[in-house]
């Protein structure tokens, strides 16, 4: 063990089941993205599922339509910072997968400024994934990710990526964005996935 | 160049400090002495580890400031209720052991081998990882040409102000909240009217790096769109209040 001469540390290192290792608690909420934040008009936004023989696609008034929950859930970014009991607005992933008929594996999701992230279906469906339009009791800011993003607090935040626009399934993982620039395929907090080999 | 070439498990390594800069009265960089380091591209971060002696850990994320050819440097700067920052500041000197992983990140990153002019827009301490891109530029020689736009605060808050003027691109700087006497740069925030002065045109399809906090990154990035440039042309990299 190499101790650093001098170092204490602050701890504030919160209820330990809830913060995973290497991560530390924040009240802000920064903000991290490769590009400039996109600024989609909703009538021009639609979320759509493809890979499937019958693609889907709702308008932001479709979409809107469709059953939403509240949510409320802790979020880990991989730069370290942890944000207790954020609450969502959104729907379902499983709602929106019921649209159609598929034996995939996994999905990439697809974004506005042409992020990507890739994730296995298992992580996005029974309860575990959202499409998120509101945080806070507004709607999602811009530079958060509106008008919707994704929602996946069980894994690192770059996960949940912002102004999603759509999933393709796939029956293979395929490296997105962040997992072709260095960081893990999965990325799981509790595991410390944050970097390829991890 | 797709990706880093890192293909193994980025395994912490022991850094001992070999010298310390005191860049400006926040602000400090670390000449680390790593050995097992296996280099970096210009625009990359790494993590450092910090365990203190009763086992307890901290981790954070710098940007590495030093060109790839040139051993390895982070710039810090302290943030008042920062855990880390503070102590790699105010604390550290020579001979000083921490751990560092990396290099991380593959995306913003500049390796020189691109003909097109590249614009560097800088908020505050968000000069660090474009530092090392004008360095590597200097150090290799290449003549692509490439443009500095720098806002800090006041002229005592500009890092790295000395060699600035002596890496051979071209350096506009703002200070928004304070001017030496006679000053004749600007004193306004980056703004589209701004940048129409001083970016690279459009029609030059130049690559932009940019760094700083959120409210600027986005600033910068909205106001070289409105004159034209392609969101894909843009790199961005933001730091939240993390300490």
């Amino acid at each position: 063990m190499i101790v650093s001469r001098g170092f204490r540390g602050r701890r504030r290192e919160g209820p330990p089941d809830r913060v995973p290792p290497g991560q530390y608690l924040t009240d802000d909420f920064p903000v991290l993205s490769a590009g400039p934040t996109p600024h989609t008009p909703l009538e021009e936004w639609t979320f759509s599922i493809h890979g499937v023989e019958e693609p889907v696609s709702w308008s932001w008034d479709e979409f809107r339509a469709l059953p939403s929950e509240p949510v409320t859930v802790d979020i880990h970014c991989v730069t370290r910072w942890s944000k207790l009991d954020t609450v969502w607005e959104g729907v379902s992933v499983d709602t929106l997968l019921e649209a159609v008929e598929h034996d995939a594996a996994y999905a990439l999701a697809f974004c506005d400024g042409g992020y990507t992230t890739n994730l296995p279906l298992e992580d996005l469906t029974d309860g575990k994934a959202w499409v998120a339009f509101g945080y806070d009791g507004e709607p999602l800011d811009p530079e958060h990710g509106g008008p919707a993003r994704l929602l996946v607090p069980h894994l690192y935040f770059w996960k949940s990526a912002k102004w999603v626009r759509g999933l393709t399934l796939r029956d293979e993982d395929e490296p997105g964005f962040w997992e072709s620039n260095g960081y893990h395929l999965r990325g799981d907090p509790w595991l410390e996935q944050r970097y390829w080999g991890d | 160049m797709a990706g880093t070439a890192v293909l193994g498990r980025l395994t912490w390594l022991s850094a001992s400090v070999a010298g310390t800069v005191v860049e400006t009265p926040r602000v400090k960089t670390l000449e680390l002495d790593v050995p097992g380091w296996a280099g970096h591209r210009a625009g990359q971060h790494l993590d450092v580890r910090l365990t203190a002696e009763d086992g307890y850990q901290a981790q954070r994320s710098y940007s590495i400031a030093s060109a790839p050819g040139d051993g390895l440097a982070v710039t810090v700067e302290r943030l008042e209720d920062g855990e880390v920052s503070p102590y790699l500041v105010d604390e550290v000197r020579e001979g000083d052991q921490l751990e560092v992983r990396g290099p991380i990140g593959g995306y913003f990153v500049w390796d020189g081998d691109e003909p097109a002019p590249v614009l560097l827009v800088a908020g505050g301490s968000g000069v660090v990882p474009l530092m090392a891109m004008a360095r590597h530029r200097a150090q290799v020689g290449a003549t692509t040409p490439m443009r500095l736009i720098y806002s800090s605060r006041s002229w005592e808050d500009v890092i790295y102000r000395d060699e600035l003027e002596t890496l051979g691109l071209e350096v506009v700087q703002t200070l928004t909240r304070e001017q030496p006497p006679g000053w004749s740069g600007y004193s306004r925030r980056i703004d589209s009217e701004l940048l129409s002065e001083v970016a690279w045109p459009a029609s030059d399809s130049p690559r932009v790096y940019i760094c700083g906090s959120t409210r600027f990154v986005d600033a910068a990035a909205d106001g070289l769109i409105e004159l034209g440039y392609d969101p894909a042309w843009i790199r961005t990299e933001r730091f939240g209040a993390t300490g």
